[in-house]
């Protein structure tokens, strides 16, 4: 019988942090750097929890692990694999070729071979031209003899019928065979370019994402856990390793989710803004219902327009490491940062420079370094910078918040020692134990989820009826998703009348959330 | 006519910004006839703009715009070809071939879509639009309003399948073309309001492509330079000739947004809270798909059809109203329209009253300056 006992690892840019749960209770927790190859870096901290707490490796239920490996590799351009783009639309969307407006370095790393065939559907379902398997083939052949080793596969207003899409799929498989294939409308939403943009990016990251997948998997055999283990994406909820080596852009950005989702965990309370204050940037986002709220609009990553689904995130140049500056009689804090060099450069770590870390310490309220190194700071400087940080803060979080009502604020992250008052526009502020990891936590407490987003009619089912389909569609995408059903509920409900269109056609977006079935393996 | 500016990629980017700040909230996001353009030009197409005093009074001009459902216009992206098909069966009907290819509408998507045209046709494109801006409607326009018909107008599909509607009544002919749209599947390229040079040199709003261009490359260079967006674009624009009156309306934060979706508009207010010089104070912007009048309380700051346009206050991106959310911080600003668009019979059309508002139209120089704040130029 096993213990009950589940692991949340986050690896980030700069640390890789671990904790060890047991319902809901932190054993304990770890923090390192994280290495250059991840693997030996989370073999490490899970060693170093499990040893704390005194915890056998097979007594461990479960491994939660979230990571911003796919994205950085995706805006650094590295370790990306030349994909093929086949889109079907013809003669529609010749107007617009695919990767148009991706930045140089990206599209000639990435860019193998574009084909736009018939194919496509019109809003209503109808069809635009049928589909040519001759097409198709002939296409695939182009594509072998290129040697592009990712397909990605993009239909007009394929989130309205995914058919033709899936057909292709079939055709590719038969083509060629192993071939890596991605459809747009498994990852994207409504808005062809960044649709068809997401399904290439992911297409890109398709090769590493085995590699990555299957290094975190030896990793852990290693270690002696034969617990299985999932990957948290930017939503809050959990995806297989087999389904990450195939939609590793569903990970993007789910750092910050899971700070998001640990500090409404840690603090119990799921309607609030977060400030995740780190060296360099603090990341704001809002919880709803305990989950990050989604961004509604097309989203930049490295430069390239795309519309899968992001947290709602609010990055500003405000953190540790900010550096602080006087111009013009008006004290400046950030956005330029020194970032991880904080240890060496900042004041009260005996390096020459100026930052929001120092201010906090010569203010008073803050306890790191040493404080005799900001003794002879000017008062009103340090009172001045002091001001600018709340005030950089609180315009933050307004930003973020969706009408005038005072809302409930946390803080994690190294950073939130640089806030020690009220925040405008807060009912409270919170920085609960724990706030170092709460990364990790969010990883660990992760749930799965299933969603569904197309355009119902209306008027063919009554609203009523449209509902409750898209909500059975999304508790058995949930259920497929490794969730016990009994525990899944519906969190979300977004309708979105389609303006000049006949039939009540209305965009419909449910989403399902519920506990993970835990595989005892013993 | 005599040969003007030549288009080039360098443009396209200025040109989307300055015709999403004429879009003054609505028009549609420009960013898919961006990326039309681009590759048109990257293709090898031409784009010359040409002023319209240049052009001969006999010459055969086409107004060109997409009609459609915005979800429809940004998934089922044309093919370009059905661009000239739908001049070319214009042409066929009227039995003359075009000179040069215009915009029915400068604000949004449609500013550059002519120029797409253009480019795959070989034709110049005439400086100015038959808006001045955005509307939500096609007999909202100054061919319209001087007596030139919308009709024949031309529809055409991605397969460049095409219908043709004749009527007398501008509003007929909207009205059955949105029939046609659907049909067509939800988007169609349109050719309306064909004209000879001499009907457009009385109905056009002139210069507004040159317009569009100089507002986004102000907006641009003033980010690069770090100097105040605000102050230099409306510096810019009393340089113009007909759009020089204009003055920042309001700045302050959004704190509240209502929307409602009647007969295919997106109808809603936005209430702005003021901050700085606008402190203590509230604003009220009532939009149709484009935002309408601008008011302090009861009093008004700015009135359609002269432009209301709302940006980001610290990098003057232009907001579109769909994309306005709370707690933005925006500026406001009011510029006046036209003098052809200011006109009784003008206002009978796309003045307060058509659109239902029981203020009377006041053009924006009149209203008195202790109504607004002191702007910074």
């Amino acid at each position: 019988m096993n213990g009950g006992f589940r692991i949340g690892v986050d690896v980030g840019g700069t640390n890789t942090d671990a904790v060890l749960m047991r319902g809901r209770e932190v054993l304990a927790s770890h923090k390192s750097a994280t290495t250059p190859d991840v693997g030996s870096g989370i073999v490490a901290a899970i060693d170093a929890v499990l040893k704390q707490a005194s915890v056998a490796a097979n007594a461990v239920d479960v491994v939660m692990i979230g990571t911003t490996h796919f994205t950085n590799a995706f805006v650094e351009a590295r370790h990306l694999c030349r994909v093929g783009v086949l889109r079907l639309g013809a003669p529609a969307t010749l107007a617009i070729r695919p990767l148009i407006d991706w930045p140089a370095p990206l599209r000639d790393v990435i860019h193998g071979h574009s084909e736009i065939v018939g194919g496509g559907f019109n809003f209503d379902g109808r069809p635009i031209t049928p589909l040519s398997p001759d097409e198709i083939r002939r296409a695939a052949r182009e594509f072998r003899a290129r040697g592009i080793e990712a397909i990605a596969v993009s239909s007009v207003f394929a989130p309205v019928n995914t058919d033709q899409e899936q057909e292709v799929e079939r055709i590719l498989t038969e083509e060629i065979s192993g071939s890596r294939i991605v459809l747009s409308g498994r990852i994207g939403r409504i808005g062809m370019i960044e649709r068809e943009n997401a399904a290439v990016m992911n297409a890109a990251l398709l090769p590493m994402a085995e590699r990555v997948i299957d290094s975190f998997r030896r990793a852990l055999n290693g270690l002696g856990l034969r617990a299985p283990f999932y990957i948290s994406q930017n939503d809050g909820t959990l995806l297989t390793p087999d389904v990450v080596a195939r939609y590793p852009v569903l990970t993007f950005a789910s750092g910050p989710t899971n700070s998001m989702r640990g500090a409404a965990f840690l603090t119990g309370n799921g309607e609030a803004l977060v400030l995740d204050i780190g060296g360099t940037t603090t990341d704001v986002g809002a919880l709803v219902q305990g989950f990050p709220r989604e961004s509604s609009v097309a989203v930049d990553i490295g430069g390239v327009r795309t519309n899968f689904r992001m947290p709602d995130l609010l990055s500003i140049g405000l953190g540790g490491g900010s550096l602080v500056s006087v111009e013009d009689g008006r004290v400046r804090v950030g956005p330029r940062s020194v970032g991880y060099q904080i240890t060496s450069e900042a004041l009260v770590f005996g390096g020459n420079q100026l930052t929001a870390t120092d201010i906090a310490v010569a203010a008073g309220y803050a306890e790191v370094g040493d404080r005799d190194r900001v003794a002879k700071l000017d008062p009103a400087t340090v009172s001045a910078a002091v001001d600018e940080i709340h005030r950089l803060a609180e315009e933050a979080l307004d930003r973020m918040r969706t009408s005038s009502v005072a809302v409930p604020a946390v803080l994690v992250g190294g950073g939130s020692i640089l806030i020690n008052r009220d925040l405008r526009g807060c009912e409270s502020i919170v920085v609960p134990e724990r706030a170092d990891v709460a990364n990790a936590i969010g990883a660990a407490i992760a749930q799965v989820s299933g969603v569904v987003d197309r355009i119902f009619s209306y008027e063919k089912l009554g609203r009523d009826g449209a509902l409750a389909e898209a909500k059975d569609e999304a508790i058995r995408h949930a259920v497929a998703a490794g969730g016990q059903p009994a525990s899944i509920g519906i969190t979300d409900i977004e309708e979105l009348p389609l303006e000049y269109l006949p039939g009540g056609a209305v965009r419909v977006r449910v989403k399902a959330v519920g506990d993970l079935v835990l595989e005892r393996t013993v | 006519m005599a040969s003007g500016m030549q288009l080039t990629l360098d443009h396209v980017e200025d040109l989307a910004r300055g015709a999403a700040v004429l879009g003054t909230g609505g028009g549609g996001d420009p960013y898919i006839g961006s990326l039309m353009l681009r590759q048109a030009l990257k293709d090898g197409g031409r784009v010359e703009l040409v002023d319209i005093e240049t052009t001969p009074d006999e010459a055969f001009l086409v107004p060109f715009g997409l009609m459609g459902a915005p979800t429809v216009i940004v998934e089922k992206i044309p093919n370009g070809a059905e661009f000239v098909a739908a001049l070319r069966s214009m042409e066929r009907h009227l039995g003359k071939n075009a000179a040069g290819v215009m915009c029915a509408e400068i604000g949004g998507l449609n500013a550059l879509l002519p120029l797409v045209l253009a480019a795959r046709a070989g034709l110049p494109v005439i400086d100015g639009d038959g808006m001045g801006r955005a509307f939500p409607q096609l007999q909202m326009t100054t061919y319209n309003i001087c007596g030139v018909r919308a009709s024949p107008m031309v529809m055409a599909d991605e397969y460049s399948s095409t219908v043709l509607i004749e009527s007398e009544r501008s509003e007929e002919v909207e009205r059955l073309g949105r029939q046609v749209v659907v049909a067509m599947g939800g988007s169609t390229s349109i050719c309306l309001y064909p004209m000879n040079g001499a009907d457009a040199k009385r109905s056009l709003v002139r210069g507004t492509l040159t317009l569009a261009l100089g507002l986004g490359r102000t907006i641009r260079e003033a980010r690069r330079s770090s100097n105040d967006p605000f102050e230099k674009l409306l510096g810019y624009l009393r340089t113009t000739p007909y759009y020089q009156h204009c003055r920042i309306l309001f700045e302050g934060k959004t704190v509240d947004l209502t929307r409602r979706t009647t007969g295919g508009f997106a109808m809603g207010n936005v209430i702005i809270e003021g901050s700085g010089r606008c402190a203590g104070r509230r604003c009220t912007l009532t939009f149709q798909n484009e935002h309408l009048v601008a008011r302090e309380g009861d009093r008004v700051l700015a009135i359609v059809p002269d432009l209301i346009a709302v940006l980001d206050s610290s990098t003057a991106e232009p907001i579109t109203t769909e994309a306005l959310k709370y707690g933005q911080r925006v500026t406001v600003i009011g510029i006046s329209a036209a003098p052809i668009m200011r006109t009784p019979q003008a206002l009978a059309v796309f003045g307060p009253q058509a659109f239902g508002l029981p203020e009377p139209f006041v053009p924006i120089e009149k209203i008195p300056d202790s109504a607004v704040p002191r702007t910074a130029a």
